[in-house]
């Protein structure tokens, strides 16, 4: 097997009224076995897929947001959230699951997983991953 | 160039079917080999068998099975995603209870490891969607 390639996984979209949040989701749990560089992206609408309080009951779909805290257990801990996406949707880091991971060479001290970046420096992550699928 | 393909949307409904088609076709007549075509979200209606579409137009399903057998591709569509709709070989008909499999010649049917894989071990990986 080749080296350890970057993957970057671009979530674009509302976590509901289409499937590509749920399913963009399964792959990153999946992809988290391969022992590869991963890290997550939100931008546009979906930064809404990361929002505290998502109540689903009256649209009868699953709310499947309480298993992106879970992503720090697999060792995905690298998400970037993009600014202005945050400020076009009246948004801010509060508005945010608070998404933690343990980092085992600091004692297993508890530590953010999501970075709040500009357009410009996602524009630079993109360009340095191996693998972007987009989502 | 080592290449893979990531297919997102299903036939006709969406035009990313027939340019991963064009694409690949093209990128093996020039020599390019493919390591994997990889069926996601609803581009794993891309793998039935039983599409009937009208004679006078382009038949997407059988194009794609026509140039797995032309150059021994790998079409794979991902299971979770052909559970939940409804497209099944004969293992997944029989373990899920149905009455019928649907899944067309060329295609089988793996996780999406398969497409973590193909990343890893194509020169690139190209995704067509929405």
């Amino acid at each position: 097997m080749p080296e350890t390639k970057k993957f970057l996984y671009v979530n674009r979209k509302a976590p509901y009224g289409t499937i590509y949040a749920l399913e963009a989701l399964e792959v990153v749990l999946i992809g988290a076995a391969f022992e590869q560089d991963v890290s997550l992206a939100f931008l546009d609408d979906g930064v809404y897929q990361l929002t505290k309080g998502q109540d689903t009951k009256a649209v009868g779909m699953k709310n499947f947001s309480p298993t992106y805290k879970a992503l720090g257990d697999y060792d995905v801990n690298k998400i970037y959230v993009e600014q202005e996406s945050l400020d076009a949707r009246g948004l801010s880091l509060d508005d945010l699951l608070p998404l933690t991971w343990e980092d085992e060479d600091d004692d297993w001290a508890e530590k953010d997983s999501i970075k709040v970046i500009s357009a410009t420096e996602m524009a630079q992550i993109m360009e340095q991953s191996d693998i972007v699928l987009s989502f | 160039m080592k290449f893979s393909v990531m297919i997102s949307e299903g036939p006709y409904t969406h035009q990313a079917s027939d340019t991963a088609y064009n694409f690949t076709k093209a990128a093996l007549e020039d020599g390019h080999e493919c390591f994997r075509v990889f069926f996601y979200h609803d581009g794993v209606n891309n793998g039935t068998r039983l599409a009937s579409p009208p004679q006078d137009d382009r038949n997407i399903v059988n194009r794609w099975s026509e140039l797995a057998k032309e150059y021994k591709l790998d079409l794979v569509l991902c299971v979770a995603a052909a559970q939940r709709r409804g497209i099944a070989d004969a293992d997944e008909a029989k373990r899920n209870g149905k009455d019928a499999d649907n899944i067309a010649p060329g295609f089988r049917i793996s996780g999406l490891g398969q497409l973590i894989e193909a990343g890893i071990r194509s020169d690139r990986l190209i995704t067509f969607g929405d």
